[in-house]
């Protein structure tokens, strides 16, 4: 069986599903058996889904008032070279 | 304003207005995309002027090279390359700072540990309002090593693959995926600490 320290190094892969069928079984077979590893493998699905679920923040209304400033002026001078 | 919400239809139809010249098509492919941008910058640069300079760099260098953007792939995932490369050009200009380059290597050998192990509330992201869940969350991605940090930002927020991480970052895979590993269960360990049911351990599975 694998040890805790071998689980980990391919929790990873593991979560990403790449890992070949053989060594998928023998991590299926240690958490089956290792609790702990059992609630790693959970939380760590767990911490990668809640950064999946969570938008951006929205921006500070004055970094997009520039944004939108300096897009302004760069399609204005796009709009006089191709005027010209 | 036409509905971004999801619709890649809506979104190539942006995309084509825009490149004939339509200003208002490109500032509503900006407002759907700036928070993601500057959060990308922000974790890459760590520093509020740095991001907002990455931002609209980005934005505006994504604006000029538009008629080069091939159409059959993601606007996003093709925004997300210039901004990275933007905020890592950045990082190597502050020379001044104790800034480590992202493609050195980095000690991933040392054990992986798991210290905290403990089964977490049932949607413990529920218990946060919204706010309050994206400043721990991004909190917790800035406490990484820059060398974790952007791996992840990239892998498992932006969604990118292993490949064009690696290719962006200038690391082999193997790097990529050993630092993806690290920096998921350090994370993994920094959310347990709030995320985990209270008055309950493992040893209750035993």
């Amino acid at each position: 069986m694998l040890t805790c320290k071998e689980f980990l190094q391919e929790i990873s892969d593991f979560l990403d599903e790449n890992v070949d069928q053989e060594l998928r079984q023998k991590l299926e077979a240690h958490i089956s058996q290792c609790p702990n590893c059992f609630v790693i493998l959970d939380t760590t699905k767990k911490t990668i889904q809640v950064y999946k679920g969570v938008d951006a923040q929205p921006i500070p209304s004055d970094v997009h008032q520039r944004l939108m400033l300096a897009i302004e002026k760069k399609c204005a001078a796009r709009r006089q070279t191709s005027a010209s | 304003m036409t509905t971004t919400e999801t619709g890649t239809f809506d979104e190539a139809e942006l995309v084509r207005r825009a490149k004939s010249g339509d200003t208002s098509a490109y500032s509503e492919l900006v407002t759907k995309y700036e928070g993601k941008v500057f959060r990308l910058a922000k974790n890459i640069t760590q520093n509020d002027e740095d991001a907002e300079d990455v931002l609209q760099d980005a934005f505006l260098k994504a604006y000029e090279h538009l008629d080069n953007f091939q159409e059959q792939s993601k606007f996003y995932t093709w925004l997300v390359r210039i901004a990275v490369n933007e905020a890592l050009m950045r990082l190597r200009k502050r020379k001044t700072d104790r800034t480590v380059p992202l493609d050195e290597p980095v000690d991933t050998g040392e054990e992986t540990v798991a210290r905290e192990i403990a089964v977490w509330e049932d949607d413990p992201e529920q218990r946060y309002e919204k706010t309050e869940l994206r400043r721990i969350l991004d909190e917790s991605v800035q406490s990484l090593k820059p060398a974790f940090r952007t791996v992840f930002q990239l892998r498992d927020i932006e969604e990118l693959s292993t490949e064009e991480t690696a290719e962006l970052l200038g690391l082999s895979i193997p790097a990529v995926k050993s630092r993806l590993l690290r920096a998921r269960l350090q994370l993994r360990e920094k959310l347990t600490r709030l995320f985990k049911r209270k008055g309950e351990d493992v040893f209750a599975y035993l």
